[in-house]
């Protein structure tokens, strides 16, 4: 069970990481954020270990159970951070992104670890494309929520002329937004090779393309959600705090297709349910 | 060696006076010569910037340096002491080191903070140095000047944040549009504000202004003023589709800027963000349009409000940047006291030192036998004897900080052992080879 091991060391990092990137927000001091992604990246690489680590002791890629998938979304958040850090000078990202991977994880932990054979419907080509496009594609929308969440703090400062502690901590406007937009164009795409993977793939299983089971009809309105914002984005020139507004609810939408689905709606994605 | 400082500053001495006793740049280096050729002083620094004109100075001769540099100032200007002197303040010791400390970390400053004073004080320290009239003590003491001053920068918030409008304005720019670079901003009307306000922004790196007035000539001049152009008063709705930062001056009897065309305009500009800065009374903007989605507009009074806070938060942090300066004052006058005794208590310790070797030596020879074991602590013995007799005289003189105490006691320790005559000037001289290192450290630092 070598995988548990590499995945608890993971969580025990990320919830130091968290804690500093917190005091970092908290004491703007930049050896802080160092630190933070010092001991995030060795949480992200023992965090790949257990993902390995898993893959062989299974013997097929691990996101078959809610325990699995909770992991791997951490997994992809924490390392979109750390991509999104090469690109971006935006260090209170980390804030915010390790504490929802971070929560992830404590879920994961709580839920049981053992590796089940998998079931034959998930014996399939597809399935690891699938579940990668799929959860890149969410990881992503979770940057894309949390640059709305600060664009909406930083633009109500701004709006009601406090130029406070808050206004100090937040990055500018216009690079929330720009950022909210690229990771928008990146996130799109991976969600639509995910939602057509998965419809390849059930034409394999099931015998039909789409099934409407509610897993899938949830996918369909978020991606319809996320199309509109684009489009909004593109022609109109939507921007600011709509668009804000909008990622923020387009997550939800994501989470609920995620974890909503699976906790409250019966359906052909019940293997996912524990 | 005594630290001084003779000068005047904002709070001391009215503008009038402080132009009079200023040292023009190119003029340092000469008054430099002159402070140090008096026989007073032995180490010189100038300060010389619109806000303070002072001399620093190392001297033995306290009482005298201050008459002399006093006089310096008054001969050198041509104006007589009479008129200045009760705009002088003079700082001794480690009143002086408190003093300079101070004024390095912008403590001492009109607008508490400001950054500029650290890079005078620099230049300053640089130009006693150019001219080799600054020496070991000033070299000490500005460095660690240099050291408290990115203290108070960094572990304090006293330079964080903005105190004047002009800056408040171009951090709300850089926190709406990240990056000035390659924006454009639109003067209406003139004014010293609005001047300023332009001045701050293209420092920032903006990159094309447009200028417009009620009459077109005096916005062509305007706009060769700010290398600018200059569009009619009319068109100033076009304007408003291509600048992303207005700053509106014009006093305008009715608005120039209404809530409906600016909701219209934002739709030509695909809603990309515009910041107003209305700095006019009365106002030339309606307050409605900063209701508009993607619009930010300040007033003058928002601005100044904002300017006013971060004073307040200044001052909170000025007190801690205080405690930061005692704590490094009570260090550097350590050191400096220490600078009277050290060259004693190495004396001291050598002598003792080299009849513990004699007297062991002597001993040795005597008993060819002995096995490594009993040299080592015969060794050792002879050792701990000698620091347990000295170990009370020099704690003694370490802790005196009285100074002709600490004088009694070091001639009667010279006279009673013998010691070679206490020269501060070759001590100095093997210190300073060892404070090399850590000064290198220091300026990698800054």
């Amino acid at each position: 069970m070598m995988n548990i091991h590499f995945f608890k060391f993971a969580s025990f990092l990320y919830l130091f990481g968290t804690l500093a990137y917190l005091a970092y927000i908290f004491f703007l001091k930049g050896a802080l954020s160092k630190i933070a992604v010092t001991i995030v990246s060795i949480g992200f690489a023992s965090h790949t270990l257990a993902l390995l680590t898993r893959y062989v002791e299974a013997g097929h890629t691990p996101v078959t159970n809610l325990h699995e998938s909770l992991s791997f979304f951490a997994w992809m958040i924490i390392g979109i951070l750390l991509m999104a850090n090469l690109k971006y000078k935006v260090k209170v990202l980390g804030s915010f992104l390790t504490p929802i991977a971070l929560t992830l994880m404590l879920f994961a932990f709580a839920l049981p670890k053992e590796i089940f054979p998998l079931a034959p419907v998930l014996k399939s080509f597809w399935h690891p494309f699938h579940v990668i496009f799929a959860f890149l594609g969410n990881a992503i929308f979770t940057l894309t929520f949390c640059c709305g969440v600060m664009y909406l703090i930083q633009e109500h400062q701004l709006k009601s002329k406090k130029m406070g502690a808050i206004t100090k901590r937040l990055p500018p406007l216009n690079l929330l937004d720009d950022l909210s937009y690229q990771s928008l164009k990146f996130g799109f795409p991976l969600l639509t090779l995910g939602i057509i993977t998965g419809a390849v793939w059930a034409e394999y299983a099931w015998g039909r393309y789409w099934n409407w089971d509610p897993k899938e009809t949830w996918s369909l309105i978020t991606w319809l959600f996320y199309a509109a914002l684009l489009h909004q984005r593109l022609t109109v020139g939507w921007r600011g705090r709509k668009a804000a507004m909008m990622a923020i609810v387009g997550f939800l939408a994501v989470l609920f297709t995620f974890l909503g689905v699976n906790l409250l709606l019966p359906g052909l994605h019940t293997y996912s349910n524990w | 060696m005594e630290l001084l400082v003779v000068g005047l500053n904002h709070n001391t001495a009215p503008i009038k006076i402080r132009e009079c006793l200023a040292f023009p740049e190119d003029k340092i280096e000469d008054a430099l010569y002159k402070v140090h050729i008096l026989p007073s002083v032995k180490e010189s620094m100038i300060v010389s910037t619109c806000n303070r004109v002072e001399v620093y100075a190392a001297t033995r001769e306290t009482e005298k340096a201050i008459h002399d540099l006093k006089d310096f100032l008054s001969q050198y200007h041509g104006i007589s002491l009479k008129e200045f002197e009760k705009s002088l303040y003079t700082h001794v010791g480690e009143e002086a080191v408190r003093h300079i400390f101070r004024v390095a970390s912008s403590l001492d400053s009109m607008v508490l903070g400001e950054p500029q004073i650290l890079g005078q004080i620099k230049e300053a320290y640089d130009f006693s140095q150019q001219v080799k009239t600054s020496g070991l003590i000033l070299h000490r003491l500005l460095h660690r000047a240099f050291h408290v001053a990115k203290r108070v920068r960094t572990e304090t918030k006293i330079a964080i944040s903005a105190v004047s409008v002009s800056s408040v304005a171009v951090e709300l720019a850089e926190k709406i549009f990240g990056t000035l670079k390659k924006k454009t901003v639109l003067l209406i009307g003139a004014g010293e504000m609005c001047e300023l306000a332009s001045r701050y922004l293209v420092s920032g790196g903006v990159e094309k202004i447009l200028v417009t007035n009620r009459t077109y000539e005096r916005a062509v001049s305007l706009a060769q003023e700010f290398r600018g152009e200059a569009i009619p008063f009319e068109d100033i709705a076009q304007g408003l589709k291509k600048t992303d930062i207005v700053i509106s001056a014009a006093n305008s009897a009715q608005y120039l800027i209404g809530h409906d065309q600016m909701t219209k305009t934002m739709k030509d500009r695909k809603q990309k963000p515009i910041f107003f800065i209305d700095i006019a009374d009365p106002r030339d903007i309606e307050p409605k349009v900063g209701d508009i989605e993607n619009v930010y507009l300040y007033n003058i009074d928002d601005l100044q409000k904002v300017a006013n806070e971060n004073i307040k938060d200044r001052e909170k942090e000025a007190q801690r940047a205080e405690a930061i300066v005692q704590d490094e004052v009570v260090k550097f006058v350590n050191w400096y006291r220490s600078l009277d005794v050290t060259p004693t208590i190495v004396a001291l310790r050598k002598k003792f030192e080299e009849i513990r070797k004699k007297e062991l030596e002597k001993t040795l020879s005597l008993h060819p036998n002995l096995s490594d074991k009993e040299k080592k602590s015969l060794e050792a013995l002879t050792s701990a004897i000698i620091n347990k007799i000295l170990h009370t005289p020099i704690t003694l003189l370490k802790q005196t900080n009285e100074e002709a105490m600490a004088d009694l006691y070091l001639d009667a320790l010279h006279a009673l052992f013998g010691l070679p005559e206490k020269s501060l000037e070759t001590f100095l001289e093997k210190f300073e080879e060892a404070e090399e290192k850590e000064e290198t450290h220091l300026e990698n630092a800054l």
